[in-house]
């Protein structure tokens, strides 16, 4: 404590002081607006150096004899390390988008359900074991729900469905759905709890049912909050990794049966980029596919939040 | 009308209410829901704890890998882990806590900076974290590390993955979790203690410095452990940037390569040569992952619990 300590003495300069402390406090005030600017700077940082790494893909004629934007989207394989290289992303689309459905199919009803019932139905003891195991779930890390889907779920999930392969995007999708709950869980519960008591006591006091009041009136009043935690968890379903990486099979081909193995673009990435050449096509096609899976769950996270924005004004205004 | 008097004009009413199905269906079905999560939370411990519970040993926790990591244990692993998360944590509590105390004590709310700040913390939050992992490959290792060694006239030091890398990579990772925890903390400081500092002369640094984070304190630990908790879970963003599939000695050094639990997972699960021969290993490797964060959530839980009670017994 600068000031509380040091005795005004005759011949002390407290203009001098004054200054000092000044400087210091402004000195201070720069050092905390750096720590703040470090956010903004690392996702520029991200997008700067992903979308580099990316650029030749679009600018660079000697990259682009091997891998480019139509190949991505007209030649129907993905064999980067074949003879002649061939980058077509339709097989990896067709996996992403077989094991997001099937997760998010599995998850949202699961998650949504499960806070109406935490919400609006649960006694307070009930409550206070469900949220605990949703923290619980929350915490595991991706890479143990990866090993779960390839060691255990696969087992028995193959018995059930009669899958030609264990892994497969089925597979990788329920265990990419356990992931995800939480997520949708916990935004949905946060928007079902914002709506005013009120609003439940009026539709009671009208005569409706509990699960009438849930279901007409609580749920449409959070609707915008289910949306954002519908779209929060559709961008971590899009952007995981490690599960998809361990129980999906990982095999690039193109079909539409949620019962044969799949590759996402997450997962090619996290399987190749250790052995490419950097600088080669193939890293440069990877580092492409990073932005792509960047951009898309940027807008989906900026729909999230504009969603949140509603609910808020919404409930705001009445 | 007395209370006694109204419930009884009620209860007729209340009774003649038809056998309602479709409502107890959908009580049902979202109990069922409910239900579901807690079932497949105990299956999946409950798996991990009866397959892993025998081979966590004092050996298992103490040895290395032997025998193309068939036997032996997993210390290095855990070692690596360990200077991993504390690396991590060096590098970003600073930064988190100091802009989480700009947004909350410095900034003006509408002035455009801090709703850049606001935006960028967001969308942080939101990138994949295997897009984490190419940032750090193509920033941290071959732009900063690779123009490190050119300047230095080295051979190939800093430009390759290490564990300062994967670190710092999982630190911009980390950096909303706790901006947000911290800033969460500052806004249960009562508003009585800031003014009483700053009416005693004290400068704004002071009352930050002496008065605040202080107060603040059990949230911003919340902050850190969630963060180290993540960190010590997350595999995608250090496949590239620092991991290593085995190493035979123990990292010394931030630019030596390291081990860690999560990727060990990932290793054994799926390179193994003989799966049967690794499973019981792979088994162990998981609960101790499990055990580490799991107990660095409880306490990130029951910080944040303590600190939401003071909280509402304030407002």
């Amino acid at each position: 404590m600068t000031t509380g300590s040091r005795p005004l003495r005759p011949g002390h300069d407290a203009a001098a002081f004054r200054r000092h402390q000044i400087l210091r406090e402004n000195v201070i005030a720069w050092i905390l607006r750096g720590c703040a600017f470090s956010a903004v700077a690392g996702l520029l940082l991200i997008v700067l150096f992903v979308f580099k790494e990316a650029w030749p893909i679009l600018g660079d004629r000697v990259t682009q004899q091997e891998a480019n934007l139509a190949g991505f989207f007209s030649q129907p394989l993905w064999q980067p390390v074949s003879e002649t290289p061939k980058y077509g992303f339709t097989p990896l689309f067709a996996g992403t988008i077989k094991v997001v459905l099937v997760s998010m199919l599995f998850a949202v009803p699961i998650g949504v359900l499960a806070a109406l019932f935490a919400t609006e139905f649960a006694s307070p003891r009930l409550r206070e074991i469900l949220k605990p195991c949703i923290e619980l779930l929350a915490g595991i890390p991706s890479v143990v729900l990866g090993f779960f889907g390839l060691m255990v779920l696969a087992s028995w999930l193959q018995p059930i469905t009669h899958a030609p392969v264990r892994l497969n995007a089925f597979n990788a999708g329920i265990a990419l759905g356990l992931g995800i709950i939480p997520t949708v869980f916990t935004v949905c519960e946060d928007a079902l709890r914002a709506v005013p008591k009120s609003f439940r006591e009026a539709s009671l006091a009208l005569g409706a049912t509990p699960w009438q009041t849930a279901w007409n009136v609580a749920l449409p009043a959070a609707s915008a909050g289910v949306g954002a935690g519908v779209l929060l968890g559709l961008a971590r379903a899009v952007g995981e990794t490690m599960i998809v990486l361990m129980a999906s099979g990982n095999a690039a081909i193109t079909s539409g049966d949620v019962f044969d193995s799949a590759r996402t673009f997450s997962a090619t990435i996290a399987a190749e980029l250790a052995e490419v050449v950097v600088g080669s096509p193939h890293y440069a096609t990877l580092f492409f596919l990073g932005a792509l899976l960047f951009l898309l769950t940027f807008f989906i996270n900026v729909a999230a939040g504009a969603f949140v924005d509603r609910l808020r004004r919404k409930l705001a205004g009445a | 009308m007395t209370t006694d008097a109204l419930r009884a004009t009620l209860r007729p009413l209340k009774k003649s209410r038809p056998f309602d199905l479709a409502g107890l269906s959908f009580t049902a079905l979202s109990g069922f829901a409910a239900f579901l999560i807690v079932a497949m939370v105990a299956v999946i411990l409950g798996d991990v704890v009866i397959h892993g519970a025998g081979t966590v040993t004092w050996e298992f926790l103490s040895a290395a890998p032997k025998e193309g990591m068939t036997k032996g244990g997993i210390f290095p692993a855990i070692y690596g882990t360990v200077l991993l998360v504390v690396l991590m944590t060096v590098a970003l509590v600073p930064f988190g806590v100091g802009a989480a105390v700009y947004l909350h004590e410095y900034a003006r709310p509408d002035a455009w900076f801090t709703r850049a700040v606001r935006f960028a913390v967001a969308n942080l939050a939101g990138v994949p974290s295997i897009v984490y992992g190419l940032f750090g490959l193509g920033f941290f290792i071959h732009f900063i590390g690779g123009s490190v060694d050119r300047a230095l006239g080295l051979d190939v030091v800093f430009g390759q993955p290490a564990l300062m890398w994967a670190a710092l990579t999982l630190a911009l990772l980390n950096l909303p979790v706790v901006i947000v925890t911290t800033e969460e903390a500052l806004r249960t400081v009562p508003r009585e203690m800031r003014e009483a500092s700053l009416g005693l002369g004290a400068t704004r640094w002071q009352m930050v410095r002496h008065v605040l984070l202080p107060q603040a304190m059990p949230g911003i630990l919340t902050g850190a452990i969630l963060s180290v908790s993540r960190g010590a879970g997350e595999v995608a963003p250090i496949l590239f940037t620092g991991a290593a599939y085995y190493l035979p000695f123990l990292p010394h050094s931030p630019t030596d390569q390291f081990m860690e639990l999560g990727y060990h997972v990932f290793v054994l699960a799926t390179q193994s040569p003989d799966i049967d021969a690794t499973k019981p290993l792979l088994y162990g490797t998981v609960l101790v992952l499990l055990l580490i964060t799991f107990l660095l959530n409880i306490t990130a839980i029951l910080l944040r619990a303590r600190l939401r009670a003071q909280l509402a017994g304030r407002s």
